[in-house]
């Protein structure tokens, strides 16, 4: 009964770190069509500012964390994807390619390549009781965090003008601007709040796995961009949804398959996936009314 | 038939536009003026460019070639984003409202570019005028019929309070009763003071109720004048239909 709530809580918890990623990539694709992979080094960014600044208080840490991948995210819709907004979706999944890279590659260049330790949030390693069975606090933080902001942006997106206008632009970003909607501030506003969910993703990750490397960003990425295709792509929900699924497979399978297959564990992830596109092309919850002119 | 009484300088003037996609040349060389207070229609057949022509206005596309000026004042450099801040406001082909989105979320959408606090009883306004979009305000605006929808892209378009509509194909798969509202309504618009350009297949329709009309074949005007002008007028069908008016087709016929 132990094990079963233990793996239960682990993969909601790891499940929630993918939905937030996968949130944060499907958000950018609905506004723009653009299949963001450089959000890994959105994660990766504020993973590097945790290590800067460890040993200041811990709110000072999240705030860095935050700022380094804010201002990551302002300077590269900027700087990368402005400047070819109107181009089609594989230019701009290229160019997030190269974005990707560049920045990686920068790191290697500065910090190397290996990972380094940082003991971020320890008090959060310690066991708890939670009628009568032991489970880890960090899991429950993520649980809660990962809640917390789901609600958060439901109802940012639900209640806020500029949560109605990123809505509006995301059904059809022309009709939108024929209407007065700035494409520039509801741009910016998606690239604002994807680099909110990648700082709080790096936060609860190194905290976990006390690791911070250039690489950390893509695994999330790659993981969280499969759960937002098989969740819908271009709907939210479908998003969050698709990248806890993920998530949530990922551990369970770690937990129930016989030990000489667990190194193969991705690969029946991914035929899980196949499956799900098989039946579901569009994804679990497909997208209404994708347009992107009028 | 009413005959425009305005005489004053046009609010809508065009001149020599030209609009190409890639080698395609949509507009070749369209002079076009609206005056205020007028209802003003566009018709000709499918590919003729009378979408274009709305869509150069609008800033949807940039002419090569040409003027458009509101109230005397070059649109060339506004962003197609405040188009509307300078009154113009478009109720696309095939409407185009938010089908995700509740009917009150694609009326508050329609009030963008307004910065006064009235939108909300403008807002309530049309809920009284279109009781349909008061009923369903928190619906998804997906789920209404196809007049509703053009009720409702409408109504969105007005809530930016403009100066100029412009409606591409109102009538469009819209069964005759409906149209018929539609039209009714837009002669109450014109009456609240809005002058209107539409561009129609249904020129039968249009012509009902526009003080002028231009005949559009080729990417240019063909024809212009009163409706009772047009219909009179011999070369009618050859300009709309874009076929010449021999005996032999009519015999074939």
């Amino acid at each position: 009964m132990d094990r079963i709530v233990q793996t239960l809580v682990d993969a909601v918890s790891v499940g929630g770190l993918y939905a937030l990623t996968a949130l944060g990539i499907g958000l950018i694709f609905g506004v723009m069509r653009l299949i963001n992979f450089a959000h890994g080094e959105l994660i990766m960014i504020a993973g590097y500012a945790i290590l800067l600044m460890f040993g200041l208080p811990i709110w000072l840490v999240a705030v860095g964390a935050l700022g380094a991948a804010l201002l990551l995210a302002l300077a590269i819709e900027r700087a990368a994807f402005r400047p070819i907004r109107e181009a089609d979706p594989a230019t701009l999944l290229i160019s997030s390619f190269a974005v990707s890279f560049f920045l990686q590659k920068t790191m290697i260049l500065f910090v190397g390549s290996r990972p380094k330790g940082v003991d971020f949030l320890p008090g959060l390693a310690q066991q708890i009781q939670l009628a009568g069975i032991r489970l880890q606090l960090l899991q429950i933080v993520t649980i809660v965090v990962s809640a917390v902001l789901l609600v958060g942006l439901t109802w940012f997106l639900k209640t806020t003008r500029l949560g109605l206008e990123m809505r509006a632009a995301a059904e059809n970003f022309r009709m939108a601007q024929v209407l007065g909607v700035r494409a520039n501030r509801v741009i910016a506003t998606a690239f604002a709040i994807s680099s909110v969910l990648a700082a709080v993703v790096a936060c609860l990750f190194v905290a976990q796995t006390g690791l911070v490397q250039p690489r950390m960003g893509l695994q999330l990425v790659v993981i969280a961009f499969v759960g937002t295709v098989i969740g819908g792509l271009g709907c939210l929900p479908g998003a969050a949804l698709g990248g806890f699924l993920v998530g949530a497979a990922t551990i369970l399978l770690q937990t129930l398959l016989p030990p000489d297959l667990r190194v193969f564990r991705e690969a029946f992830v991914f035929v899980a996936v196949a499956l799900v596109l098989l039946f579901r092309p569009q994804g679990i919850i497909p997208a209404r009314g994708l347009k992107e002119r009028i | 038939m009413i005959v425009a009484e305005t005489t004053t300088e046009p609010l809508l003037d065009l001149r020599n536009i030209e609009v190409r996609y890639g080698a395609i040349t949509a507009l070749r060389g369209v002079d076009l003026h609206v005056k205020t207070g007028e209802i003003v229609a566009i018709v000709g057949p499918n590919g003729a460019g009378k979408t274009s022509l709305l869509s150069a206005v609008a800033g949807l596309v940039k002419p090569v070639s040409g003027s458009i000026s509101l109230s005397g004042k070059s649109l060339a450099p506004v962003g197609l984003e405040d188009i509307v801040r300078h009154g113009i406001a478009l109720v696309p082909e095939g409407r185009n409202i938010f089908a995700s989105l509740t009917v009150e979320e694609n009326l508050q959408l329609g009030a963008t570019s307004r910065r006064d606090s009235e939108v909300n009883t403008d807002i309530g306004r049309f809920f009284s005028t279109f009781p349909i979009l008061g009923e369903r305000r928190n619906q998804p605006a997906g789920l209404l019929s196809g007049g509703e929808q053009q009720m409702l892209a409408i109504a969105r378009a007005l809530l930016s309070r403009p100066k100029l509509l412009m409606l591409d194909e109102p009538s469009l798969g819209l069964a005759p009763k409906i149209v018929e509202q539609v039209y009714v309504e837009l002669e109450k618009i014109r009456d609240d003071g809005i002058t209107i350009l539409v561009v129609e297949q249904n020129a039968a329709r249009a012509f009902a109720v526009a003080d002028r009309a231009y005949i559009m074949s080729h990417g240019q005007f063909a024809l212009s004048g009163t409706p009772a002008d047009l219909r009179d007028n011999a070369g009618f069908d050859a300009a709309y239909f874009g076929v010449s008016m021999d005996s032999e087709s009519r015999d074939g016929a």
